[in-house]
Parts: structure tokens; sequence; C-alpha cells
């Protein structure tokens, strides 16, 4: 049961010319345990930053950052790039976070059949395609069965079809392992198909635009409603 | 030699790549190509040999006999050997405490700023200046010796591996972070995989540079090695065996070159597409 309570009362960033840029000024965001909660904004407003400091990457801010739970949750994250070491196997990738056992690699093996790689598993991630290299930086943050998956644009740069292929292997990954997901995005038609709600920001510094609770199946989210919704979500 | 120039630059980037190019049988043209350039030097020499017609210019088959001659006796190999430990020594000295250093330093840019300038003070240092300094110090030991010639590759070695250090991925060391690697995975996982083609440059040019200053450790305070019977070589101007040493040194460093620090590279770089 892990939700991520967020009070940031100022992140600086250094600007271009020297001077200071603030990304965050008082911003509260509070993400229930177990939701699917899309950030939605152009780039360069700091999403990547949020998604940091909410992973301990980034301790620069004056704010507190809680989980709801007693001990620290575990923390997976997808990056914007997949990430992967390049001198280790694909089967390697996905069992480093677990340890270096057997078990480790059975349970990476395991999850490279789920997400369709296990004919990869002895490969070197650069010579798979960046679709299957997404699908590795999938099976890596699952295997780990986290509480919290952050994350950062993993389906970018992929045509449509093969963005649409991961949202439907990401539904199922998390369908047998539920999560609380904090995922950001710039394309509203990511937004309206996977989240259980959608934050829209602007700024900077970052505000809450918009905030709407997405309660459809799916073939509504791909259908009409969805539609409506993605011209709901860009009004201004 | 060419490699005395090349020493003092690291070129980490460029040595590594080019071991993966060319199919087998561009590898054998490439090894006729060598072989024929090897006889024509051979071919010169020999003709020079001829028209100076000195003892001091002795011809290839001079040189032969003089290496059978020293290896007859066992006292070439025995030599080489002698020599080969002292280049180990201070070459794996060199490249562990080099290494840590260039790491430190690439990873702290504060103590980059203060230590740097001592690495370009002791790159710049003659490396007579440290063996003399050396065998003042500690006297005319062992010791004394595998030192001096780390010293001269300490800083080689840092220079490089620093190079590599303050280049490492932060998107993969972020990512260690997240996945909570810790340690003793993070460096073995993450960093040293980075690190190796900086290594490979460093213990390519370090092997090179270490047994040259071998050598002339020997010259000056040693009573066995190559060095040594160089030297007994230079009284006598018995110049065949002079070359006979040389040819024969620079054989076993270029198989060290080929059956170990090539088939290492190409097992370190096996990942590249």
């Amino acid at each position: 049961m892990t939700a991520v309570d967020v009070l940031i009362r100022a992140k600086r960033f250094p600007g271009p010319a020297g001077g200071e840029r603030v990304l965050y000024r008082d911003f509260a965001l509070a993400v229930a345990p177990f939701s699917f909660v899309v950030l939605l904004a152009p780039s360069g407003l700091g999403k990547t930053t949020l998604l940091n400091m909410i992973a301990g990457l980034d301790r620069d801010y004056d704010g507190r950052i809680g989980f709801g739970t007693a001990g620290p949750p575990r923390i997976a994250y997808a990056f914007q790039s997949p990430r992967l070491l390049p001198w280790r196997t694909v089967e390697e990738n996905v069992a480093l976070p677990l340890g270096e056992d057997a078990a480790a690699r059975a349970a990476a093996r395991a999850m490279l059949e789920e997400v369709g790689l296990a004919d990869q598993a002895q490969a070197y991630p650069e010579r798979l395609s960046l679709g299957q290299q997404r699908r590795v930086a999938l099976a890596r943050a699952f295997a780990l069965a986290p509480d919290l998956l952050l994350m950062d644009e993993p389906f970018v740069s992929l045509d449509e079809a093969g963005a649409a292929r991961l949202r439907d292997l990401l539904r199922r990954l998390l369908a047998r392992r539920p999560a609380t997901v904090l995922f950001v995005t710039h394309d509203t038609r990511e937004a309206v198909e996977l989240g259980s709600r959608i934050v829209r920001l602007d700024g900077p510094p970052a505000r809450i635009r918009r905030d709407l609770a997405v309660d459809l199946d799916l073939a509504a989210r791909r259908g009409a409603a969805g539609e409506a919704l993605r011209g709901d979500l860009l009004a201004p | 030699m060419a490699e005395a120039a090349r020493d003092d630059l690291p070129q980490p980037a460029a040595a590594p790549h080019s071991l993966a190019t060319g199919g087998p049988r561009r590898a054998a043209g490439r090894l006729a190509v060598t072989l024929g350039s090897l006889v024509l030097l051979v071919g010169l020499w020999q003709v020079a040999a001829l028209i100076v017609a000195s003892p001091l210019l002795p011809g290839p088959m001079a040189v032969l006999h003089a290496f059978l001659r020293a290896s007859e006796t066992g006292t070439l190999p025995r030599n080489v050997a002698i020599t080969l430990g002292r280049v180990a020594a201070s070459f794996a000295i060199a490249m562990a405490i080099g290494a840590a250093i260039g790491i430190l330093l690439g990873r702290s840019p504060a103590l980059d700023r203060v230590f740097g300038p001592w690495l370009i003070v002791l790159l710049n240092l003659p490396a007579l200046v440290i063996i003399i300094l050396c065998y003042v110090w500690f006297g005319l030991t062992e010791a004394a010796a595998v030192t001096a010639v780390s010293i001269n590759k300490i800083p080689n070695v840092a220079v490089t591996l620093r190079e590599g250090a303050a280049a490492l991925s932060r998107d993969l060391d972020e990512m260690a972070r997240v996945f909570r690697f810790g340690r003793g995975r993070t460096l073995r996982h993450v960093v040293l995989p980075q690190l190796a083609p900086f290594f490979a440059a460093a213990a390519r040019s370090g092997l090179a540079l270490t047994w040259k200053i071998v050598l002339v450790v020997e010259l000056l305070g040693r009573s066995n090695g190559v060095g040594f019977e160089l030297q007994t070589a230079f009284q006598l101007f018995d110049v065949a065996t002079v070359l006979a040493y040389a040819l024969a040194f620079t054989v076993v460093v270029q198989i060290i070159e080929i059956g170990i620090i090539q088939p290492w590279e190409r097992h370190a770089g096996r990942w590249r597409r």
C-alpha cells in the first residue's frame, strides 16, 4: 500500500545564463495507492526532476516526499532511455537489481518470458531494437515487484504500433503485479489510454492545471469517450 | 620506437575499436603486408651491413649467431626472464596505484584541482632522475629498481584512467542507485566495464614504457637482466649481442601484446555491435 505524498516548497534549477529557474513552488500532489497517475505536461517543465526527487536521486529541494509506509518502498524506474548495461546480457540486466545468485537469474528468465524476450536472454542489449530494449527495461522494473513504479516517457520515439504493443504489455504486467504508478508523458493518447487519473501541469513554476479521474474501460478509452477526454484535457 | 611518442597521450577511444574491424581475409592480408615489410627491413639491413662491412654494424646472420650463442649458454633466456619479472612487478604496481589515483581524481574535481598539478610535475620528471633518486635514497636494491619503474609509469596510468572516470555515465549511475545495486555490484557491473578501454590503453602504452625503463634501471644499478647484459656488450663493443638482446626482448613484448592484451580487449569488447 504505497501512496506518494509530494509537497515541494521550492525546487530551483541552475538556468542557462548562470541564474536560477524555479521549477516548483508550493507544489502538492497526493497519489493514492495502486492508482495510475499520468502527469501530462510539455517538455522542459521539470517532470523528470519530479520523478528524480521521488526516486531519491535528487535531494536538492526544499520540501518533503512521503510514501505512507513504515519503511522505504521498493521503487522501480523506467527511464526515458532504457539505460541498460550494454556490456551485460539481457538476462543479466534484468537479474542484477535482484542479486547475482541463481534465484535472481531464474526470476529474470521468467520475467523475460513474460515480456516475450526469452529467446534474447543471452543477447547484448545493443543488438536489440529500441522496442525490445524498452521491453527489457520494463522486465527489469517489474522483476523487482515494485511498490511504486516511476515511468518517464518510457515509450517515446517508438512508432505508434510499437508504442501500442508496449502499452498493452504494461497493462498486462500491472494486472499481475499491481503497483502505484506515476507515469510522465506529453502524449494525450497515451495518457487517456493508461491513466486512472490524469494530472495536466503547466508553468513554470509547475502547477496543476487539470486533475481528472478516468473511469472508463479500454474500449471507451480508445473510442469516442477517449477522444472527448483528450479534447477536454487540451482545452485551456 | 614509435611508442615513445605515444606514451604521453592517452588515446583510449581509438585503440580498442580498431581491433574489431575486418574479417579473417583482411587480417590475413594485413599479416602478409606486415611480413613483407619486415622482410624488406631485414633486406635493407643486410645490404647496409655488406656496404659498411664492419663489426660495428653486424648483418642479420651475425646477430642470429649471437642470439644462438647466448641462448645455448642459457644467459639470454635467464636474463630475459629476470627482466620480464621486473617488468611484470612494476607494471602491476603502476597499474594498481595509477588506476586508483586516476579514478579518485576523475570522480572528484576538487581533488583533481589540488593534486592534478602533481601529476603534471611527475609526468614531466625525466625517468633518469626518478631512477637516480630511487637508487640514492633506497640503495641499489631490487625494491628500489621496481619502485623507480613504477613511479615513472604511475602518472601515465593515472592520467588515462582519470579521463575515463570523469566520463562515466551519469545515467547508468542513477540507474544503479534507483535499483539499489550497492557499492560492489555498481563497481563490477557499471563502473569497471566503462573503464575497460582506458585500462587497455594504459596497459598497452604502459607495457612499452615499462620495459624500456626497466632496461635503464638494470643498466644503472642491477647485476643481471637484459639491461645489464646490454651494458656488458656495450663495454665490449659487441654490437651483435646488443641487437640480439634487443630483438629477443622486442619479440617477447609483442607476444605479450598479441597473446594477452589483445585477447583480453576482444573479450571485454564482445558486447559491441
